[in-house]
């Protein structure tokens, strides 16, 4: 069996990012292992512009994005292969692959880092009633379709839900001539980027019916039409109010969902809020030399972000590699009073005191809040914030000495001082 | 001219055919649908019953109970997926326990081996998932769970090897017979004729006997919906448990699947349209709602898909597997459940009396066994690297939720009858079958349909007809 330090599954942004920061740490021995033909992952398909503006300070579209960290990847010589199937890691960190070139291989690898990405919530996910004829697609699906393989999935469209890959295909089944009737949102607000709703929608003037949904599909081969109602309070929809639209296509963009079969394999401990692992500071799971990065951890809004924090993902993967033993203690992050979640989900209780960035959604939109971190009950860190939304990933950055009090407290907690 | 033409190309349809090559002679077998098993075969609860539950004398009840005793043979010699889970039926309620004898009673009348009767506390013993509110349960160990579709799959597959004729979007409009001979017209002026007719047609062989018979049916479609959970929760029954029949109906399943998710249905609502598929909100509702009853463990966030089907419904209540008043038409009629637990005892006897009829000879090439696809993802490493080195399109994974290679992809397109949409695809090799629901896989596929049948991208669809998936190319 090969043995190597460094096995990263997934060439998207995450694994490309975690890969050129291992190398620039030092380590040689990295295999990078992507199932696509090609490596960039979803970037490859998201062809349109505001990619990069925290990490390179310009915007760019998401193929470009993905090809200066692949040239970067490259000119480092790390190796890596396309067409390459992870099928398998074990708990002792076996990773077993499958192409058609290599075969079935088998590596024990010193180090992992997970960087598989997400998944659309398909259309059994939400319980959507009605006919099962052709023409229903999750928006990425949709989108590989129109942007990679160069082919229509619809004329007249109705998309539900309002996040960011459903308001960026509302735009560009626009640009190719299809009609976009409206878009439905459960919700009484929008899980995508504020500026997508502006620039997908509003210059386009596609409706956008929030507290609706989509209680019925029609069509015996193909759609023919989405009944739409509006919810109440409690999401129920209100039935006499329905309203047929009529369309040949629905598009799905109703939720990520971070795609963790290899990790569940490999005894990886996930939580329930993110479906992603539960992590620390240094983006290891409870799996010692198991890391994980990117929409696999938790699905971010921004390329940027997930660059970020693959990054760090790569040097702490380095660092572990390089004899870095794991603190057995650990301290919960508790997310309270709106918070819905944080990255990481814990700290090390070590005396390694270096500025941390923590990444957390919170659970409804909420005016006027202060986001705070107590240790023990003593408010160690506030930002005051007009409005947050679930669409909008927030980030604080927190000081080395900041840290130290949270590593020496007994009880974390992040929570929304409204 | 043919010896024999059976319509329909369901399990009954494609049983018989199979049953059948085993003589000499010249079949025809006509559907109208683009592929084998795209009606009540391809989506029901996909259970091998025992046979306590039909009226003792019933041909339910007789053709459910030999048909059950032929799986284990036949599933080895098709190669389709089976296993005799068995099956439990659960009692709530103190009062109603009794009710629990008479049905074991009717299954050993109805010849059911086997049957035992154990308390709540012994139900949950042997699943620990069932509900506290189980009093009491009857065990029927010789009940059983089938993948139907990829059953009818392997009959078809078998009877093709042997000789079979299949013809696909024929939907038979015309049957006469005049001087021993039927003539059977198709909807697009096909025209084809034979000594023998079987009637297979399941929701619409009413219509294909009233073409030639005095006696009239009217099949009632009568519509199930089911919802199917993902396989990281399969653990939650092994044994298919069905509730007790009341008053309120016969309740609600909760079974494993040969594949190792977990079903749940179906409802029962009469319907006009025989192609009236929709699933609605209240059914869907009110199905999980009784499945929680057996099983309070249940979570709606698992579930990753939703289907519904038609059963074959005929007010006569029993099956009708009869030489027809007209000679040599036989009809296969009301076959619902359990209708696919029934199918192989059904075919073997309608051949036979085909076969008797027309004096055939035993078919000298016969080959009774068929091999299913590889299944990459249920092999050894070693076997995986076996297949690999003989076609290298075994290494290439298309749909990652299910682990199926584009190997196994066009393998189910090269068969005869193959594949030839994605729905087709995805019934032979489960691609597109799991948790992401065919998000990923579906350019894929459907570029690998395209390259296999030589087609256009536009013109592959997700089961035939008007249901092609692309409109052409972008600007």
């Amino acid at each position: 069996m090969r043995k190597m330090n460094l096995v990263i599954v997934g060439g998207g942004p995450a694994g490309l990012a975690a890969a050129k920061a291992a190398y620039d740490c030092g380590e040689r021995d990295i295999l990078i292992l992507e199932r696509e033909a090609e490596l960039g992952g979803i970037l490859n398909q998201c062809i349109h512009n505001g990619f990069g503006l925290h990490t390179f300070k310009e915007e760019l579209t998401g193929p470009e994005y993905a090809q200066r960290y692949i040239d970067q990847v490259v000119e480092r010589g790390i190796e890596y292969r396309v067409n390459a199937t992870v099928i398998d890691v074990s708990k002792d960190k076996v990773v077993t692959y499958v192409s058609a070139v290599d075969g079935l291989t088998q590596i024990q690898a010193k180090a992992i880092i997970l960087a598989c990405g997400c998944r659309e919530r398909p259309r059994g996910g939400i319980n959507i009633a009605g006919m099962r004829g052709a023409g229903v697609f999750s928006a990425g699906t949709a989108q590989k379709l129109v942007n990679i393989d160069g082919y229509m999935p619809g004329k007249e469209c109705v998309i539900l839900g309002s996040g960011d890959i459903g308001l960026i295909m509302a735009r560009r089944m626009t640009f190719e001539g299809a009609k976009v009737k409206a878009v439905v949102e459960l919700m009484p607000y929008s899980s995508g980027l504020n500026r997508n709703i502006v620039q997908c929608l509003n210059d386009f003037d596609i409706p956008l019916y929030f507290s609706h949904t989509v209680v019925d599909i029609k069509g015996k081969d193909r759609v023919t039409g989405v009944v739409v109602a509006p919810v109440d309070e409690k999401l129920a929809p209100i039935m006499d109010k329905a309203e047929l639209i009529e369309c040949d296509t629905l598009l799905l963009s109703v939720g990520l969902l971070p795609e963790n079969e290899l990790a569940k394999q490999g005894g990886v401990e996930l939580s329930n809020v993110t479906g992603g692992a539960v992590v620390d500071e240094n983006m290891m799971t409870n799996i010692d030399g198991v890391f994980e990065c990117g929409n696999v951890l938790h699905v971010h809004d921004l390329v940027d972000f997930v660059s970020a924090e693959s990054e760090n993902a790569g040097k702490c993967a380095v660092a572990y590699i390089n004899g870095l033993e794991s603190c057995a203690e650990k301290i919960a992050i508790n997310c309270t009073n709106g918070v819905r979640y944080c990255v990481p989900t814990q700290l090390n209780r070590d005396d390694n005191y270096q500025p941390l960035n923590f990444k957390m959604r919170v659970a409804n939109v909420f005016k006027k809040v202060e986001l705070a971190v107590f240790a023990d009950g003593v408010k160690v860190f506030g930002k005051k914030r007009p409005v947050v939304a679930p669409g909008e990933m927030e980030s604080i950055n927190l000081t080395a000495e900041q840290v130290e009090t949270l590593k020496k407290a007994q009880h974390i907690e992040i929570t929304l001082i409204k | 001219m043919k010896d024999i033409i059976i319509i329909g190309g369901g399990i009954i349809g494609c049983s018989i055919a199979r049953e059948l090559s085993r003589f000499s002679a010249d079949i025809l077998l006509l559907e109208k649908g683009n592929d084998v098993s795209v009606g009540t075969t391809k989506a029901n609860s996909g259970i091998v019953h025992g046979g306590h539950d039909a009226y003792p004398n019933s041909k339910k009840a007789y053709y459910n109970v030999k048909g059950n005793a032929m799986f284990d043979q036949l599933s080895k010699e098709l190669d389709f997926p089976f296993r005799r889970n068995g099956s439990m039926v659960l009692c709530f309620n103190e009062d109603l326990k009794c009710g629990l004898n008479d049905l074991l009673a009717r299954g050993e009348q109805n010849g059911v081996k086997g049957l035992y009767i154990v308390d709540g506390d012994k139900a949950r013993e042997m699943e620990p998932h069932l509900s506290k509110s189980v009093v009491a349960a009857l065990v029927i160990p010789s009940g059983g769970i089938v993948s139907p579709y990829e059953m009818a799959v392997a009959y078809a597959e078998n009877a093709c090897t042997n000789g079979v004729e299949f013809r696909f979007l024929s939907e038979v409009t015309g049957l006469k017979k005049e001087d021993g001979i039927f003539t059977v017209t198709c909807a697009d002026g096909y025209t084809e004729q034979a000594k023998v007719v079987v009637n297979a047609a399941g929701l619409f062989a009413d219509e294909i006997n009233n073409l030639i018979c005095e006696r009239k049916y009217q099949v009632q479609p009568r519509k199930g919906d089911y919802m199917l959970m993902d396989k990281s929760v399969g653990y939650l029954a092994d044994h298919t448990l069905f509730q007790q029949p009341t008053k309120m109906g016969k309740g609600i399943l909760v079974t494993p699947t040969t594949h190792g998710n977990i079903l749940v249905g179906p409802t029962a609502t009469d319907k006009l349209d025989k192609d009236d598929v929709n699933t609605t909100i209240e059914e869907l509702g009110e199905a999980f709602a009784k499945a929680l009853v057996s099983v309070p463990t249940l979570n709606k966030r698992t579930i990753i898909t939703q289907f519904s089907g038609l059963r074959a419904h005929i007010p006569e209540n029993d099956f009708v597997v009869e030489e027809s008043e007209v000679e040599g038409f036989y009809n296969c009629l009301g076959i619902e459940s359990p209708g696919l637990s029934a199918a192989p005892a059904i075919a073997v006897e309608v051949a036979g009396w085909v076969a008797e009829k027309l004096a055939l000879k035993a078919n000298a090439n016969f080959v009774a066994t068929r091999k299913a696809i590889p299944q990459f993802s249920h092999l050894s490493n070693i076997d995986r690297q076996k297949l690999i080195d003989q076609n290298p399109l075994y290494g290439n994974i298309v749909c990652r939720c299910e682990v199926v290679t584009e190997g196994e992809i066009v393998e189910s397109i090269r068969r005869k009858p193959g594949a030839v949409d994605l729905d087709g695809v995805k019934r032979r090799t489960r691609a597109g079958m799991g948790r992401c629901q065919a998000g990923f896989c579906t350019p894929r596929i459907m570029e690998i349909i395209a390259r296999e049948l030589n087609l256009p991208l536009e013109e592959v669809t997700k089961r035939g007809g008007a249901s092609q998936v692309v409109f052409g190319r972008t600007k």
